[in-house]
């Protein structure tokens, strides 16, 4: 078949060979999301600047991060969407496996035990199970007939259940929350019939004693009660919430100015440059900030719902769904904790807070997005 | 077919899929408008609520103590100023921190287990956590350079500057302007709301003396500055401040060569000397010896330091010249003689035959003379100079037997016997004068002849501080003026008015009758105290002496029999006034067992009126300090007084200015807030 003919019979194929070839869909690079990224990254350095208490070699120590970042996204962006389906299982296993490492001979910092140290480079296992977690599921799920059937179901929680519970573990619950919700959404969006959410629902409420009372540390337990009732311990547990929902509050409409935010400034705010850094943000930049916040954030997500909805494969959507919507969950329960909405479960502000592996999580999970976004392309090109 | 199926199959799956996710994304957007709405709740809503709370976070309201108002002499000399003082606080939050900051300051700076103890009573106490808590005063120049140069290895520690009083004359004027001492607990408990306020940014409170009465012109008024913090409540700037105002300056009648020149001519005895200003009821000198040195009181006193103090024998902190009564003997004929002219009892010339000793009639009991005993008989004919002269007892025997207790009792009020002078410093007491209500009342007893007797030469029941005599004798001097005695002069620029207590009508010949017999005490042929106070005498002057009977003290174990005999002979009394022609310095002397008040006391008042009125403390060229008398500094300055004198008498001056003490320049308010950019 010639060139003319796949044209004549395919007319919207015919328009992608007829533009030229942009060095951007070369390198399967999604321009617009990295339009996104690029505000978003510069507004994090911006606000960290000021969060830090304008400790520039903590910026450019963030800097770095985000170039390392970067670059792991251009690098995850160039593996052939199917390949990573087919080595799901090995990223799978391999993930759990260094779980179990940190549980054995991990470090303990800040009264948790989640890091592993290879040589002079230390990690958290548990940031590969964020990308490894949805990708698996992804790919067992697209391997059947959809939506799943009741004992897919059942392994698929397995699967998710086991580094969840060994993240719990650490303890570490706000990336255990972000682990499970990637495998689950890609649960959600295969189609899981309503009644097994509906029963999910019910069996969820009905275990919320047992959990209460076995399962959470005391300083979980203690995180919601302090949400619940802030005031009851002003200067102890209660003492970050009601400093950051003051600087939020105090913030007003359009802020108090960049770098002049008291309550970050005078250290009133603990964590302003990590989890409570969009507090230091909503205090100098006021409503307007968070609003402009939100929109992007937005517009990444429905960048990557499209992609998703694009995708010709069902792997890749469910796999560019559940990245789009994992994303949103550290936007919500990070800007709902530090509101004072939800309780504090230490989930950082995505692209914004200070933070090294979480950020080059993040970044292949775009990297990921954007491989899904040109695969339809990879495939359109002519191979001979 | 198969192909066929799967397609379908695909179809149907992408259409399941853009369903769920428009679902998820329905249900992220309801999320997101959650998150909006929360935020304008929070940052449009209880804007108002957030923003205040953010400021008072931000800004405190720091108060910036007020310097204490200086005290002063007549002269301009300072008795009590304010210097810079460096303490050494320490923020600790952990223990194991804590202890090896201290061994650290502890190889750096001298730190004793005091300093300790007290470090960790007030780190127990302290209110917060982060609160810094003393650990040592007064610095010294020295450990400050050496703590500013580990200052990297002192995490924690703090070296703030504190105005501090201070008494450069240490001991000299301890009982008169008392001292300042840290606010204590207690004291805090008995503030109210406004004092609370007052004293925010204050550590010290006058606690005796001066310090203690004047208290409320003394302190000043506490400055505000607005400050803004960081959450651990450090300093970050200044915002505005509102200045404090400086206490109000006291000048006080005091003059401080005068006190000295009472110091000196105590000659180290343990006693009283109290010098009042006839015309105006001014304290010229208060003299309590031993002192002790109101300094150590300022940051509080160290348990040996005032555990030696209060178990001194000689008493040091017990203020002899306000507290301490005695019976004031032979000192208050004057005031009989006088009360028996202005009751008729008595005349100027009337005399009686002294056999050298008293019976009251009816009763067997005789009343001795002290003469009975020196020349085994009587004075003679005595009348009213005579009688007072000669300190003869049997004359007053009779003239108060004659007037009997209650007129004796109503005319000796007048001259402020048995109560209170009003001086402007607290716990003074105030004597006996005895009444036949007052032997009711305190004795349940009637009064007796017997203690007619003893009243009118000042025994038996009769008490009076060093004080009440010199009021006494300024009264006499006054010719009936009772004025009452104050230290204080001037406070600012605004004189202290000289308050009138009382005005004695009397026929002036009857007080020409009184000066003429106290006149000659002094210089009479006969008088008792002509050999110690005449010879030399550029001016006339009146006096009398006397002798208090020493009640025994208690029988303490640790006093040895030598100084118990030494402590039981009597004390050394004597008032005297001058000049008499036109009396401007009234002296009150009590010696503690001297035994003889013309030989003993009667010369220190020769110094003091000396020293007021020719203005020179002694007549030679040098002075010649007394055998037992170490004071080095009083021997300089008098030293340099007397080569002044003599230089300007000469109408010369010296080769080399001999100092003399100048006006302390103020001192600059410092501080702690100062190494704080303020930038506003």
């Amino acid at each position: 078949m010639s060139r003319q003919d796949f044209q004549r019979r395919m007319p919207e194929a015919a328009r992608a060979f007829s533009r030229p070839t942009r060095l951007a869909e070369r390198f399967h690079i999604d321009f617009f999301l990295l339009l996104l990224l690029l505000a978003l990254t510069t507004i994090g350095l911006t606000v960290l600047y000021s969060a830090s208490g304008h400790n520039l070699p903590s910026v450019e120590k963030q800097g770095s991060f985000f170039m390392i970042a970067y670059a792991t996204m251009f690098v995850v962006a160039q593996i052939p969407v199917d390949f990573m389906r087919r080595m799901a299982p090995f990223a799978y296993v391999g993930g759990v496996f260094l779980l179990l490492a940190v549980t054995i001979f991990g470090d303990i910092s800040m009264g948790a035990q989640r890091w592993l140290q290879l040589g002079s480079f230390r990690f958290q296992p548990s940031e590969i199970m964020k990308l490894a977690m949805p990708i698996t599921i992804a790919a067992y799920l697209s391997s059947g007939h959809l939506p799943p059937r009741f004992t897919r179901v059942i392994a698929v929680l397995v699967l998710i259940g086991i580094p969840t519970a060994l993240i719990i573990e650490q303890p570490d619950l706000g990336t255990s929350i972000l682990v499970a919700t990637s495998g689950l959404m890609v649960l959600f969006f295969s189609g899981l019939l309503w009644r097994y959410i509906a029963a999910a629902v019910v069996i969820f409420g009905a275990s919320l004693w047992p959990i209460w009372h076995y399962m959470l540390h005391d300083y979980q337990r203690q995180r919601v009660l302090t949400m619940l009732d802030p005031t009851q311990d002003p200067l102890g547990t209660g003492w970050n919430i009601i400093q950051s929902k003051t600087a939020i509050g105090s913030g007003g409409l359009s802020g108090k100015g960049w770098m002049e935010g008291t309550q970050s400034r005078l250290d009133f705010l603990p964590e302003g440059h990590t989890d409570f850094i969009i507090a230091v943000m909503s205090e100098e930049f006021g409503l307007f900030g968070v609003i402009l916040l939100l929109t992007i954030y937005s517009l990444v997500i429905i960048r990557g719902l499209t992609i998703a909805v694009k995708s010709q494969n069902t792997f890749g959507r469910l796999l560019a769904a559940s990245v789009s919507s994992t994303f949103f969950v550290y936007v919500f329960v990070n800007m709902g904790m530090v509101s004072g909405m939800l309780p504090v479960v230490g989930v950082p502000l995505p692209l914004i807070s200070q933070g090294g592996t979480a950020i080059v999580a993040l970044f292949a999970g775009f990297g990921i997005l954007m491989a899904i976004s040109t695969e339809q392309k990879r495939v359109m090109t002519p191979q001979s | 077919m198969q192909e066929n199926q799967h397609f379908k199959d695909h179809q149907r799956e992408a259409k399941l899929f853009r369903n769920r996710v428009l679902v998820m994304a329905a249900f992220m957007l309801a999320l997101v408008c959650t998150l909006i709405y929360r935020y304008y709740d929070l940052q449009i809503v209880n804007y108002e609520e957030y923003a205040t709370q953010s400021e008072r976070n931000r800004v405190h309201v720091q108060p910036i103590p007020p310097t204490r108002g200086l005290i002063f002499d007549r002269n301009n000399e300072l008795l009590a100023d304010n210097k810079p003082s460096f303490t050494l606080s320490v923020i600790s939050i952990d223990a194991t921190e804590l202890t090896t900051t201290i061994e650290l300051l502890k190889t750096l700076i001298e730190i004793t287990p005091s300093d300790l103890g007290k470090f960790y009573k007030a780190q127990k106490q302290r209110r917060h956590k982060l609160d810094p808590v003393p650990l040592r005063y007064r610095l010294t120049e020295d450990e400050i350079a050496r703590l500013a140069v580990n200052q990297h290895l002192l995490d924690g520690v703090e070296v703030n500057a504190e105005l501090v009083r201070n008494y450069p004359h240490a001991d000299m004027f301890a009982h008169v302007i008392g001292y300042t001492g840290r606010i204590s607990e207690k004291d805090m408990d008995s503030f109210t709301p406004e004092q609370l306020q007052r004293y925010s940014g204050t550590h010290a409170i006058g606690k005796s003396g001066i310090e203690n009465s004047y208290e409320d012109i003394l302190l000043g008024e506490v400055g505000s500055q607005n400050v803004e913090t960081n959450a651990r409540g450090r300093v970050m700037r200044v915002l505005d401040r509102i200045d404090p105002k400086q206490g109000s300056d006291l000048h006080l009648h005091l003059d401080t060569h005068l006190q000295e020149t009472a110091v000196a001519a105590m000659q180290g005895r343990r006693g009283a000397v109290v010098a009042i200003d006839v015309k105006t009821g001014g304290v010229l000198a208060a003299v309590s010896n031993p002192g002790y040195d109101p300094n150590l009181f300022v940051t509080g006193i160290s348990y040996n330091d005032y555990k030696n103090l209060n178990d001194d024998i000689d008493t040091p902190l017990f203020n002899r010249f306000l507290q301490a009564q005695y019976p004031p003997g032979s000192t208050i004929k004057p005031v009989i003689g006088l009360a028996g002219l202005h009751t008729g009892f008595t005349d100027v010339d009337r005399a009686i035959s002294d056999p050298g000793f008293f019976t009251l009639p009816g009763s067997s009991r005789i009343y001795r003379d002290w003469s009975l005993a020196k020349t085994g008989g009587g004075h003679g004919r005595v009348n009213l100079k005579v009688g007072i002269s000669q300190s003869c007892d049997t004359y007053f025997w009779d003239l108060g037997t004659r007037m009997g207790i209650d007129k004796m009792s109503e005319f000796g009020a007048h001259f402020g016997l048995g109560q209170l002078t009003g001086i402007d410093v607290p716990s003074e007491r105030k004597g006996i004068w005895p009444s036949r209500e007052w032997k009711r009342a305190a004795k349940g007893q009637a009064w007796y002849p017997g203690d007619t007797v003893n009243m009118s030469i000042g025994q038996g029941f009769v008490l009076a501080t060093p004080l009440q005599l010199a009021v006494m004798a300024s009264t006499i001097a006054n010719r009936g003026v009772r004025y009452k005695p104050q230290f204080v002069q001037r406070i600012g620029d605004k004189i202290h008015e000289p308050i009138i207590e009382e005005t004695l009508e009397i026929k002036p010949a009857y007080w020409d009758a009184i000066f003429d017999g106290m006149a000659e005490v002094v210089h009479g042929q006969r008088g008792t105290a002509r050999a110690y106070m005449s010879p030399g005498a550029e001016y006339r002057m009146a006096g009398k002496s006397g002798t208090a009977q020493v009640v025994a003290i208690a029988q303490n174990a640790k006093y040895n029999s030598a100084m118990l005999q030494e402590r039981h002979r009597d004390h050394a009394l004597f008032i005297a006034f001058a000049p008499l022609e036109d009396p401007k310095i009234a002296v009150a002397v009590m010696v503690e067992n001297a035994e003889g008040g013309s030989s003993k006391a009667a010369p220190v008042a020769r110094w003091m009126m000396d020293a007021y009125l020719l203005g020179y403390s002694l007549k030679a060229d040098e002075f010649v300090p007394p055998l037992g008398f170490h004071h080095a500094a009083i021997i300089k300055r008098l030293n340099n007084y007397i080569a002044t004198r003599n230089a300007a008498r000469e109408g010369k001056t010296l080769d080399e200015p001999v100092k003399t003490p100048e006006p302390a320049a103020q001192p600059v308010g410092i501080n702690a807030e100062e190494g704080v950019t303020d930038d506003e």
